[in-house]
């Protein structure tokens, strides 16, 4: 085992870290995405959905750990990394331009951070409900929760629907570098297959990007809406 | 032309440093930028000043002992370049030009825009040749070398081990210094029978060095006066892995 | 002076084989007990320190730039000559060996030049095990091209950075003995004096660059690979900081100068642009191969090149040299070059410049061929000229590039003092008067690899060397002189920078000693040196201090040397009245102006022997026997 962590320390092993959690964090992402658009579908298949996902609890907690796991080990990664970074120049350039480098890959800790508060706020809205403990009252026909209404109902807030836009776009913008770096940081990139690479990140990110930002637009333009008798708690 | 430089003077590694402001005047745009820095340097001596310390050799491009950030760019703006190729003619009448030393830990700063690289020739100790005694050797030709793999070894070995990747970086990594040292060696059948150890104890001692680490920026690539690939990254990266995790 | 250079008896085929059999070895077991400094981490003096501390002795390697992988040999950019044949053209050692002998003019030793042409193939085959990434045909096996002045195909190269990539073999094998404690290496330590005791050379004193302290290495033996003194020209293709310093200090302590006007010129530079110019650079004559030279038949035609038609240009090398055209050998197309702009022909700006054309090349051969060949040397040309060579004839004119002469060294690679051993272009090296393209690299590494590793144990095991420590009163005499001269230096308190005398000592030399050479401006440039140098030590000015990072005071110092050396070096042209090689007196040429060679009275060496300040110094010969090639008429019609 002392390898593996000496090896997460060197400065290669721990892009690798980072490689293959944010993998694993992209592989939830498009799945939570792929889930949740089911609030197009209604709100039948959505609460059934939420309602499968937790009649397995021993599984959603093995799930769960992954997702915390890769999570922890991806930010105190990249905290770790960006303290030696900085310490790597303890002088700062007066002047300093970039030559190759893309705004996306140059501020990865900042979006990353902002990502990582509108999870967390994410988390406090829907799993936890604590910004709106209300939430956990609703119920639909069936008895199940009603996580569609809540959706609704939070995302109908213009100012919630914008927060959560602009943390989408941001964090389209870390995983634009982020999905190309993985590639990079395993050794996968090859200047055959460097184009094609950089194609196939933009694409994941614009789905990212377009399949989330689709549902609270949709909320907001009125394309989806409460079912008939929800009152707003 | 007339310019104005502003330049890092600093007495020695343990004082701080500061900028310093130079009027030039007569600047001819065929000079070379150190050629410009001479003229600025006699001058300073008929003054009784002390002239600018910057590191060169060779002027042309292939010593690797220039180094200089100039106006934010290692070896100035122009691609593939190094400064002492870089020609006057690439800036304007009253531009300002501010000129300062590569920044890194690993590099500390000996005298106002000479800095220390030593850091990369302990790098190259750690594994940067093919372990072969003087003679002995088999004849040149018994090896045949795929075309395509010799000449990726030599677009890697052409690093003239400036610096610029270090400076260039904001992360003040050598991935690509080191990468391209790797490669060279990784492209020939030479360099197999070391390939593990050596991206191991070079990588190792970088990590010693107090470089920073790689995010894929890139900027290095774009600021190499000699254009090493990236694509030499990747594979370094590769067989980094490769080797922790059959080792 | 006795000048035993000790050449073994025999077929000069066996010569070095039979030495190295006669020769004694050092037990394994006692190398480890003899230190070995090397100065200079070159071709020569890398290579060098690699082998000798793989073998085991303890060697400390010294070199005055911030790294060993920067020495000016990195910028050679052509190739290196080795008698492999790979490609069947009829190449042999004995042919490598005649053309670099006739190459020089006859003024080089024949057994040195036949061992040079003997190991040339043990270099490719070492450097190609280092890793060294030659250029490579489809089927996997090396390229050769042929390179000025041979009928043969025998250069390798490694695309237009040979020498980069031969260093960095090199360098590669010495970072291996550092890091496995068999070499210490000091860098940014310049070698300011050579310490002898009791007649032998033991030990070095130098000067740390970064905090100016003056200190002293003791060692069983001394090897100088410390590079040429062309910077003696100011412009010069040399690297800006290439001294003579370590030959001139190593002369005054005893060792004898050789051959010093034997400087060749490069035909191929990139031409000055003004008077601020710094150095010339160098672009390979592999692009002879491909380019022709020419220029306009009408003196002082402005046109641009190609509103010149075919029938108003002179390719004056094709016309002069039907056989050899435009890879005639350097000193010939050299001063073909400077005759057409002597006659108010010449191009570009001064009109110190000839045309080399690539159109023709490129027409027939297409322009990525011509890319793929000189890509790199086009786009030197193009950052420093700002024209682009694909489409506009470059422009190049001769420069000082490199030096034959040097510390004068018998078979075993040592000087007139005993134990001090001088490696690659410090020496008076094989080269004679001319060197050929391509040769440089092969000598520093033959040097370096296949000789002196031999011939330095042979030293150890033939003589009983106490230990010297470098408390001995002649290490402290030393250092008071070098410190002593330092602070002369400082204190002189006058107007000039050293660079202005630096200047001023180059244009004297190239006017009056470069490409061509007379009596009358020898005897001026005699004059002059001195009255200059006279000046300098009143009239310096330097700013800093001793005991700091100080690159005024470094200077300073190389230019005193160059100061002292210019002398000896037109002094020697004096002497020579025959034209040879690189070397040219106007009094002895042909009707066609060709070099005329005085056989009878100068197949010698001239060794010089330092007799003191103010005295003149004292002529040696070592007569030059060919017993196997017979002398010939140098001719490339």
């Amino acid at each position: 085992m002392r390898w593996l962590v000496n090896l997460a320390l060197s400065s290669i092993g721990a892009k690798v870290v980072m490689a293959l959690t944010g993998l694993v964090l992209v592989a939830f992402l498009v799945g939570h995405m792929v889930g949740n658009l089911q609030v197009l579908g209604g709100q039948e298949p959505l609460n059934a959905y939420a309602a499968f996902l937790h009649s397995k609890p021993a599984l959603l907690w093995v799930v769960r750990s992954g997702l915390i796991l890769a999570a922890v080990l991806h930010i105190v990664s990249s905290v770790r990394l960006t303290w030696l970074n900085n310490a790597a120049r303890p002088v700062a350039y007066a002047v300093k331009r970039p030559i190759l480098s893309s705004f996306a890959s140059r501020n990865m800790l900042v979006t990353g951070l902002v990502v990582f508060a509108f999870l967390v706020y994410h988390l406090l809205q829907f799993t936890w409900r604590l910004t709106n403990p209300a939430f956990s009252q609703l119920h639909d026909a069936q008895g199940r929760l009603d996580v569609y209404s809540m959706v609704v109902l939070s995302f109908s807030e213009r100012l919630i629907a914008g927060a959560y836009v602009v943390a989408l776009l941001l964090l389209g913008l870390h995983l634009w570098h982020a999905i190309g770096s993985t590639f990079q940081s395993l050794g996968l990139t090859t200047p055959k297959y460097r184009r094609l690479i950089d194609a196939v990140s933009l694409l994941v990110c614009a789905v990212l990007v377009v399949g989330n930002v689709s549902m609270p637009v949709a909320i907001l333009m009125g394309l989806v809406q409460l079912p008939a008798g929800v009152i707003a708690p | 032309m007339k310019l104005t430089l502003r330049i890092w003077r600093q007495k020695n590694p343990r004082e701080r440093g500061a900028f310093v402001t130079f009027p030039l005047a007569d600047v001819s745009e065929h000079m070379s930028f150190l050629e410009m820095l001479d003229v600025l340097n006699e001058s300073l001596i008929d003054k009784g000043q002390e002239p600018v310390a910057f590191d060169h050799d060779c002027r042309e491009g292939i010593c690797g002992a220039c180094s200089l950030m100039i106006n934010g760019y290692p070896h100035g703006p122009l691609p593939a370049t190094t400064t002492c190729q870089l020609h006057m003619r690439h800036f304007k009448d009253g531009d300002v030009i501010t000129v300062e030393p590569w920044r890194a830990r690993a590099f500390p700063v000996l005298k106002d825009c000479v800095t220390d690289r030593s850091a990369l020739d302990r790098i190259m100790q750690a594994g940067g040749f093919v372990s072969v005694r003087t003679g002995g050797t088999p004849d040149a030709n018994a090896l045949p070398i795929r075309k395509k793999e010799a000449d990726l070894s030599m677009d890697a070995a052409a690093c003239i081990g400036c610096g610029a990747c270090v400076a260039a970086c904001k992360n003040a990594s050598a991935m690509l210094f080191v990468a391209a040292k790797v490669g060279q060696f990784a492209h020939l059948p030479q360099g197999q029978a070391e390939r593990k150890e050596r991206v191991r104890r070079m990588t190792g001692q970088m990590d010693k060095e107090g470089f920073g680490n790689c995010t894929n920026t890139y900027d290095c690539e774009g600021a190499c006066p000699k254009q090493i690939n990236r694509r030499f990254i990747a594979e370094m990266n590769r067989d980094f892995i490769c080797a922790e995790l059959t080792e | 002076m006795n000048l035993d250079a000790k050449i073994p008896s025999g077929p000069i085929q066996e010569k070095w084989d039979k030495h190295r059999f006669e020769m004694k070895l050092v037990n394994p077991a006692n190398k480890r007990k003899f230190d070995v400094i090397v100065v200079g981490t070159g071709l020569a003096g890398a290579s060098a320190a690699a082998s000798l501390a793989e073998l085991g002795y303890n060697v400390e390697a010294f070199c005055f730039n911030d790294s060993a992988r920067r020495a000016h040999s990195i910028a050679a950019q052509g190739g290196i000559n080795a008698a492999k044949n790979y490609p069947n053209d009829g190449d042999s050692i004995e042919r490598l060996f005649y053309d670099t002998v006739k190459g020089g003019d006859f003024r080089a030793r024949e057994a040195n030049v036949y061992r040079l042409a003997q190991v040339s193939s043990a270099i490719i085959d070492q450097c190609v095990a280092q890793g060294v990434p030659f250029a490579r045909e489809y089927g996997g096996l090396l390229d050769n091209r042929s390179f000025g002045g041979a009928q043969v195909s025998r250069t390798f190269y490694a695309r237009g950075q040979t020498g980069q990539q031969l260093l960095l073999g090199a360098y590669g094998a010495l970072m291996r003995q550092v890091g496995l404690g068999t070499v210490k290496m000091h860098v940014r330590t310049e070698m300011l004096d050579v310490v002898v005791v009791d007649g032998r050379a033991r030990g070095i004193v130098v000067r740390d660059l970064t905090t100016g302290e003056i200190r002293s290495h003791a060692a069983d033996a001394v090897v100088l690979a410390t590079g040429g003194y062309a910077n003696v020209f100011y412009l010069s293709t040399n690297a800006k900081a290439c001294n003579v310093t370590a030959g001139e200090r190593a002369y005054k302590r005893g060792a004898a100068f050789a051959n010093p006007c034997f400087t060749p010129i490069h035909p191929t530079c990139i031409p000055r642009s003004g008077d601020y110019q710094s150095k010339l650079t160098l672009m390979s004559e592999s692009l002879r191969n491909d380019g022709r030279g020419w220029v306009p038949k009408i003196r002082g035609d402005r046109r641009s090149p190609a509103q010149i038609p075919e029938s108003e240009r002179d390719y004056y090398l094709e016309r002069k040299y039907p056989s050899y055209g435009n890879l005639a050998p350097r000193d010939i197309s050299s001063r073909a070059a400077k005759e057409a702009c002597d006659d108010g022909r010449g191009v570009g700006p001064g009109g110190y410049g000839v045309y080399l054309d690539f159109a023709d090349a490129i027409g027939r051969l297409g322009q990525n061929v011509i890319a793929e060949r000189y890509g790199n040397l086009f786009e030197m040309y193009e950052r420093i000229t700002g024209e682009n060579p694909y489409q506009v004839p470059m422009r190049i004119y001769p420069a000082p590039h490199y030096a034959m002469g040097g510390l004068w060294v018998d078979y075993n690679l040592m000087s007139t003092i005993e134990g001090l051993h001088v490696l690659g272009e410090a020496n008076f090296s094989d080269h004679g008067a001319n060197r050929l393209g391509a040769s440089a690299l092969m000598q520093g590494l033959a040097d370096g690899y296949f000789i002196i590793p031999y011939t330095i144990g042979h030293y150890f095991a033939s003589n009983k060397l106490g230990k010297v420590k470098t408390d001995h009163a002649e290490f402290k005499r030393v250092e008071a002189e070098v410190r002593e001269r330092i602070k002369r230096l400082t204190t002189a308190n006058g107007k000039r920078t050293p660079d202005s005398f630096h200047r001023e000592l180059g244009k004297i030399v190239w006017e009056k000693c470069g490409m061509a050479r007379n009596e009358k401006g020898l005897k001026e440039a005699l004059q002059q040196i001195p009255a200059l140098r006279e000046e300098f030590w009143k009239n310096l000015k330097l700013t800093g201090h001793s005991d700091d990072y100080n690159a005024v005071l470094e200077h300073a110092g190389r230019v005193a040397d160059f100061l002292e050396f210019a002398e000896l070096l037109c002094l020697d042209a004096l002497m020579r009245t025959e034209s040879c090689g690189g070397h040219f007196r106007e009094e002895s040429q042909m009707a066609d102006g060709e070099a005329k060679r005085d056989d009878a009275g100068f197949s010698h060496a001239t060794v010089w022997e330092y007799a003191g300040a103010d005295k003149a110094p004292l002529l040696n010969k070592e007569p030059l026997t060919f017993e196997t090639v017979k002398l010939a008429v140098r001719s490339y019609k």
